[in-house]
């Protein structure tokens, strides 16, 4: 498979039923969902931090497919160690959506407490974990985490999101290598969008492909069309049976496009061409799947614009609710820090409490 | 009461713990058939088994990642490192994954690993068997800091270490693994994270010191009072959360203050305790504050013995303060 590249949805949205995973109407309506949703979302943000009312913001534009996906295929007690470019993996796991734009915003309605960047998000209830900026950090934790199961014999399993760049990395190699040795219930899924912010993929590496980096580790690497919703499903559904199986990791590089740029402060025109970004329009990944759906009658004109309407009012309506709430109070900037707030970080709070008082 | 040197102490509040708490799992390099280069973990492969003494890939920086996804998981991973001289491949997973992961998750995501590494020179280890770098562990809002100078604390401290909430970077004073020993209490004993100890009273200077830079100003403090001055010693045991309170109080009893550490001066945790009693006792002080520490160069390996600290420094500090 190390050359290939497992698709099931062609570009003009006809299908090889032989390769359909096994989803409901229901369950692909759903995913449809969550394509437009996070398209949507990615839109109004970018929108809301031109207008100062988020500081920065990360798209994940061309990418929805290739996270969406994935995540779907995890049961609800499994874990994501997620890096930053994956909003659809952590709501269709049913979290709020006003809770993830109060973490854009920082306010006090964020679980995180206005502690982090945007897009650093997690929740504990959905085993979401919190990630770093740092990239690949996330990879040997995903490792550990899925030793964890497997030493406490549970059957879960563990799924890291991470870019191309971070296969640069020795976390990379750190987390592969402990998965590998180990054996541990672990799906790497590397999301190749060509580029780390401006540097290109080819410049990460000489290997002919991601995906084959796993054989040095001792397991089985693939490459599947990243913007191609149903191979990412069910490749990756495939990996995490097979790790629930105690038949050990998979490394799975989701070969897709950022369409946008890396964040609200990238400019990708100086790194890129046009005509590439128009190339990959072509390969769009909400396109893609609506034309699959309709394709198999799933799906009227009617319907999608219906969707699309659902998913615009559901984001200005979190938008709303969200920029209903105050920033967090002073005193919760000195908590967690340690589980009791020692008596230097005390007398630190009083101060800042002080000093930052209302007249 | 049982005596034990500092290993053996390890050794014994691993296996305790491991006893009290399936969760509490061992991992690194060398820790398992082999029971530690150092032999902290001896025995304990034998008897918790594979599952939970792991001996893993030569890799800090993966023993640390994976611990910390251990602990997210539920497990209490106790991660050694074989010489402190080795973290650094895995710093950024401690100090921006580790210290960080309570705070960034709004307290969702506790991270609790306790990483056991021994520190410090005397043992003609060069640069990469010797150094002393608390203070990069001091300074990072996040970790707790313990360092052990008795067998009985090394005990007591490592058991609530493993108990507590909150990382914890524990160093261990190698060149005294074997060479102090001492009476450690029978059962369910405990030390309490960021208490200080008096290790001998006395009332004209006080040194302040951790680590096995107590048994040197022990030995100072001894020939201090072959000359007529009475030498308090107090070792902090913890460096983050300070017992500040037992840091002023000796301070405002003695006035005159020698700040005593291995790692090198500048930088030190030795500035932290000096400033610290300037802002709020400088009223008490007799004397300048005087810092006794390594020096600003790597560590060496020929003249380590005049790198580190002796008797002999530390007493011509305590002479300095004392006559000021």
């Amino acid at each position: 498979m190390d050359g290939q590249m497992l698709q099931v949805i062609s570009l003009d949205g006809s299908y090889d039923t032989k390769s359909e995973p096994d989803l409901s109407n229901d369950q692909l309506k759903k995913l449809y969902y969550f394509l437009v949703l996070v398209r949507t979302l990615d839109q109004k943000c970018m929108n809301l931090q031109r207008q100062g009312r988020i500081g920065f913001y990360v798209p994940c534009i061309g990418q929805e497919a290739s996270h969406i996906g994935a995540a779907y295929a995890l049961e609800p007690n499994d874990w994501i160690f997620p890096a930053y470019r994956e909003p659809g993996a952590i709501l269709i796991r049913g979290y709020q959506l006003s809770k993830l734009i109060s973490q854009f915003i920082g306010n006090a309605n964020d679980p995180l407490k206005g502690r982090q960047m945007p897009n650093h998000f997690g929740e504990r209830s959905v085993n979401y974990v919190t990630p770093s900026s740092p990239v690949a950090t996330q990879v040997p934790q995903a490792t550990g985490a899925a030793m964890a199961a497997k030493i406490l014999g549970d059957k879960n399993v563990v799924l890291t999101f991470f870019g191309d760049g971070a296969t640069s990395t020795g976390d990379f190699h750190a987390g592969m290598n402990f998965a590998g040795v180990f054996q541990a219930p672990v799906v790497f899924v590397c999301q190749n969008n060509q580029y780390a912010i401006s540097v290109p993929v080819k410049k990460q590496t000489a290997s002919e492909s991601i995906a084959i980096k796993a054989r040095a580790y001792g397991f089985e690497g693939i490459r599947v069309d990243g913007n191609d919703i149903l191979a990412v499903y069910r490749t990756v559904k495939e990996a995490v049976d097979k790790a629930r199986s105690g038949k050990g990791p998979t490394l799975i590089e989701s070969v897709t496009y950022r369409m946008g740029p890396h964040s609200t402060s990238d400019d990708p025109t100086r790194y890129r061409e046009a005509a590439e970004v128009e190339e990959w329009r072509q390969r769009d990944p909400v396109e893609r799947f609506r034309r699959y759906l309709s394709k198999k009658s799933l799906l009227s004109d009617k319907d999608d614009q219906e969707i699309r309407e659902r998913a615009a009012k559901e984001i200005d309506d979190a938008v709303a609710q969200a920029e209903k709430f105050p920033p967090p109070s002073i005193e919760s900037m000195f908590e967690d820090v340690y589980a009791s707030i020692p008596w230097n970080l005390r007398e630190q709070m009083d101060e800042a409490v002080k000093l930052n008082k209302k007249e | 009461m049982t005596t034990m040197n500092i290993v053996q102490a390890v050794n014994s509040a691993l296996r305790e713990e491991m006893q009290r708490d399936d969760r509490v799992i061992v991992l690194g390099e060398d820790v398992g058939i082999n029971g530690g280069v150092f032999r902290a973990t001896e025995g304990l492969y034998k008897e918790f088994g594979g599952n939970r003494v792991i001996d893993t890939p030569l890799s800090e920086l993966g023993i640390v990642g994976v611990a910390v996804g251990m602990a997210l998981y539920g497990l209490k991973p106790v991660p050694e490192i074989q010489f402190l001289d080795f973290i650094y491949s895995a710093f950024d997973q401690i100090v921006s994954e580790i210290a960080k992961f309570r705070y960034r998750s709004g307290g969702q995501f506790p991270c609790h690993v306790v990483i056991r590494a021994p520190y410090g020179g005397g043992i003609k280890g060069g640069h990469y068997h010797s150094q002393s770098t608390e203070a990069y562990f001091a300074h990072t809002a996040g970790l707790k800091v313990v360092i052990p100078s008795t067998p009985a604390d090394t005990k007591g401290l490592l058991k609530s270490a493993i108990r507590d909430e909150d990382p914890v970077i524990f160093l261990e004073p190698k060149k005294i693994y074997r060479a102090v020993k001492g009476d450690v209490p029978e059962g369910d004993f405990t030390v309490p994270i960021g208490t200080a100890r008096i290790a001998k009273p006395g009332n004209d200077v006080s040194i302040i010191t951790y680590g096995a830079m107590v048994h040197v100003a022990l030995e100072a403090a001894q020939r201090a009072s072959d000359k007529g001055t009475d030498v308090e010693v107090l070792d902090l045991r913890t460096l983050v959360p300070l017992d500040i309170e037992a840091v002023l109080t000796t301070a405002k009893k003695t006035g005159r203050i020698v700040v005593l550490h291995e790692a090198a001066r500048t930088g030190g945790y030795g500035g932290e305790i000096s400033a610290l009693i300037t802002e709020r006792a400088i009223d008490s002080l007799q004397a300048p504050i005087i810092r006794v520490a390594g020096y600003d160069t790597p560590f060496p390996y020929a003249l380590e013995n005049v790198y580190l600290p002796d008797a002999r420094r530390v007493l011509t500090a305590v002479d300095k303060v004392a006559s000021y």
